[in-house]
């Protein structure tokens, strides 16, 4: 085909060494002797230019603070844990005692209250301390599956591209086939066989219980394999034909030596970006999936299936489902904008040809 | 060109079958649980699981157990265990539905990609291109529960605009029809409005450096016949193999949680309340029936593709 309708919507992977233009440094003044600066430095540079993205990646930072305060919060303002219920108790609003949960079964909602700050859920538990546990659990999550997936896509990745062949043919045809499912389809059908209790997943030596957080985390990590192997695959097959990897081979570097420390380290730039917005989608798909009842199961609870819980809730108490809602939109908003701004500052040439494309139309 | 047909179709066989295997080690084989109570669904009893593991034939070999399984799929005997109902017949009842959203939802993705994407790729660097550029950032992050749940909860409770849910079949009345169906046709196709407009902006930022398009504007044709007749057409390519594959992606089970928000019983409510009721083969049958529809669907325009483009079919049969 002329086009692959795979290739991600970004421009080709640029090895930081081949980078001139648009270092964001002026030129040293004659006479002053050049300093060398790695590609590193200069992508931090551009980055540093680009205030929208720091800003979401700052904001990234903040909510993942938030969360891990959760204790804090939990022990120091609102007096509860996160499973703990209080349906028939009583909180003091403006000196009047109101139910936590009215009896309509309808949960109080945000206020300035120590307990109790962003309302109660139907069962009378603090929203505010849920929110902030369940946020960990998503972004734990959507980090780890974003390792598993990465790991599985640079070993599959460079093996397909480095040995071609049957090597290849086997990996690439395999990734089609998971290819061929919406991710969603393939996650609902791994999450409900995997969690039907009393069953579980047997890795080997190790077991992983039918409620584990590590199913979600190990599907939602397998299922966005292909998506990140393909692209690294392709930058392979480049690099692999590039002189220094020739000079390896005639050094007498073995095979291993060659893909896992010649190789990878260019393929760097790739996978950070891919990483930051793989966690995006994790994150996605992970709520997308608690909220149909195929992800995280209790004891455990995420943003997603706190959404889920809230859900029935819609019209008479909508703090259930907006607020943990806004969370996901706002992390998953977060890693996508500080994930274009690495892009852009890691793989310059897609903004130069933008900003090349931009100074012609304003002539 | 025959020949071009008869190698995909061919190859679509093929992953059909690599598909419905994948399919089977998911439901049949993974390790750590017994697939007989997988599949036997909540009111589970021994009676019931002896029943099933000989229906199924769970104790012979696993080529056995696979044919047993692809039978019943192909001959509408998958049944659920917890509601007695035929899957197949399920599937296909909701069918109609599942299609009027997704050919809705396309349409309405398609017409605001391509305007956001123009625009965008046209005032490239400037305000509009900046706001476009956030807004389908934003688009891209929104969990699809998230937004049907605001829209129903904005657009139907506290501003009584939109009916809140139900489906009038486009037969009866069409103009209830589109209504009824407009909030999850929105729902839908926001995503891919702002997936697509940026898809469509980067391929158009490229196609402005072609040789072609700077002797467009030497000939003197107008600034705007250049843009529309050559930039956006020519960009056009990727975002029409795109929508190929994602349309097909869409009807093959992408729709479950705009279904199940909505409540429109389509496949994708089907299978959102399978998942609920812990009930196995209806989940079975609809990721076979997703997937199967997703394959024949890119085979199709994979044979479009060569029929429109000659380079295609040559290209793949010089190989």
């Amino acid at each position: 085909m002329a086009t692959d309708p795979w290739a991600p919507p970004y421009a080709d992977p640029t090895l930081p060494g081949e980078v001139e233009q648009d270092t964001g440094i002026p030129p040293a003044p004659a006479g002053v002797p050049v300093e060398g600066r790695s590609p590193w430095y200069l992508a931090y540079r551009r980055l540093r230019r680009n205030r929208v993205a720091l800003f979401f990646g700052a904001l990234f930072i903040v909510i993942v603070l938030f969360c891990l305060a959760a204790p804090l919060w939990a022990h120091l303002v609102a007096h509860t844990g996160p499973d703990t219920n209080h349906l028939t108790e009583k909180i003091d609003i403006n000196g009047q005692p109101t139910d936590v949960v009215n009896v309509d079964g309808i949960p109080i909602g945000p206020g300035l209250h120590g307990k109790f700050l962003l309302g109660a859920d139907a069962n009378g538990r603090d929203v505010m301390v849920r929110l902030m546990y369940g946020g960990r659990t998503s972004i734990f999550i959507g980090v780890m599956a974003a390792f598993v997936t990465t790991i599985l896509a640079v070993i599959f990745g460079i093996l397909a591209a480095y040995y071609r062949g049957w090597t290849d043919a086997v990996i690439s045809r395999a990734m089609d086939v998971i290819w061929a499912f919406p991710v969603l389809l393939l996650g609902i059908a791994l999450g409900t066989a995997l969690s039907v209790s009393g069953s579980g997943l047997v890795l080997g030596p190790i077991h992983i219980a039918d409620d584990s957080i590590w199913i979600p985390i190990l599907i939602i990590g397998f299922v966005y394999v292909p998506y990140m192997a393909r692209p690294i695959r392709g930058e392979v097959l480049a690099l692999r034909e590039k002189e220094f990897v020739e000079a390896a081979i005639a050094q007498g570097a073995g095979t291993m030596r060659i893909m896992f420390s010649e190789i990878l380290p260019n393929l760097v730039s790739t996978i950070i970006v891919f990483f930051t917005l793989n966690i995006a989608n994790n994150m996605l798909l992970e709520s997308a999936l608690s909220f149909l009842g195929a992800g995280v199961r209790p004891p455990h609870s995420s943003w997603g299936s706190m959404v889920s819980d809230g859900y029935e809730f819609l019209y008479s108490a909508p703090h259930l489902t907006i607020i943990p809602g806004l969370m996901i939109v706002l992390t998953v908003l977060s890693l996508n904008v500080f994930g274009d701004g690495l892009r852009d500052a890691l793989d310059p040439r897609a903004k130069v040809r933008l900003e090349a494309a931009a100074l012609e139309e304003s002539h | 060109m025959a020949r071009f047909v008869t190698r995909r179709l061919v190859g679509m066989v093929v992953v059909l079958f690599a598909i419905s295997v994948l399919v089977f080690l998911i439901f049949n084989v993974i390790p750590g649980g017994d697939p007989g109570k997988r599949i036997c669904g909540k009111n589970c009893n021994n009676a019931l699981l002896t029943q099933i593991n000989k229906d199924w034939g769970f104790n012979d070999s696993l080529p056995v157990q696979y044919v047993t399984m692809m039978k019943k799929v192909f001959t509408g005997e998958l049944v659920s265990y917890s509601s007695q109902l035929n899957v197949d017949q399920q599937i296909k009842k909701g069918i109609p539905i599942t299609f009027s959203l997704c050919i809705g939802a396309a349409v309405i993705w398609m017409a605001f990609a391509i305007v956001f994407g123009y625009l965008s790729a046209v005032k490239a660097g400037g305000f509009t291109d900046r706001a476009l550029t956030i807004l389908a950032l934003v688009g891209i992050s929104m969990p699809v529960f998230f937004l049907g749940a605001i829209l129903l909860l904005y657009l139907t409770s506290k501003i009584q605009l939109f009916p809140t849910a139900g489906y009038v079949s486009l037969t009866s009345d069409p103009v209830q029809w589109a209504y009824h169906l407009f909030l999850p046709w929105i729902t839908l196709a926001v995503l891919f409005v702002g997936f697509y407009s940026r898809v469509l902006r980067s391929n158009m930022l490229d196609v402005m450096n072609e040789d072609y398009v700077r002797t467009a504007r030497a000939k003197g044709l107008s600034e705007r016949q250049v843009r529309i007749h050559h930039v956006l057409r020519n960009s056009m390519i990727p975002v029409i193999t795109l929508f190929g594959l994602d349309f097909g992606a869409v009807i093959g089970g992408g729709a479950i949680i705009t279904e199940s928000i909505f409540s429109l019983n389509g496949v994708g409510q089907y299978a959102a309340d399978a998942i609920t009721n812990v009930d196995l083969p209806p989940i079975m049958g609809v990721t076979l029936f997703g997937a199967f529809f997703i394959v024949f669907f890119n085979a199709l325009v994979d044979i479009t593709y060569a029929w429109l483009d000659p380079r295609i079919r040559l290209g793949t049969e010089a190989r």
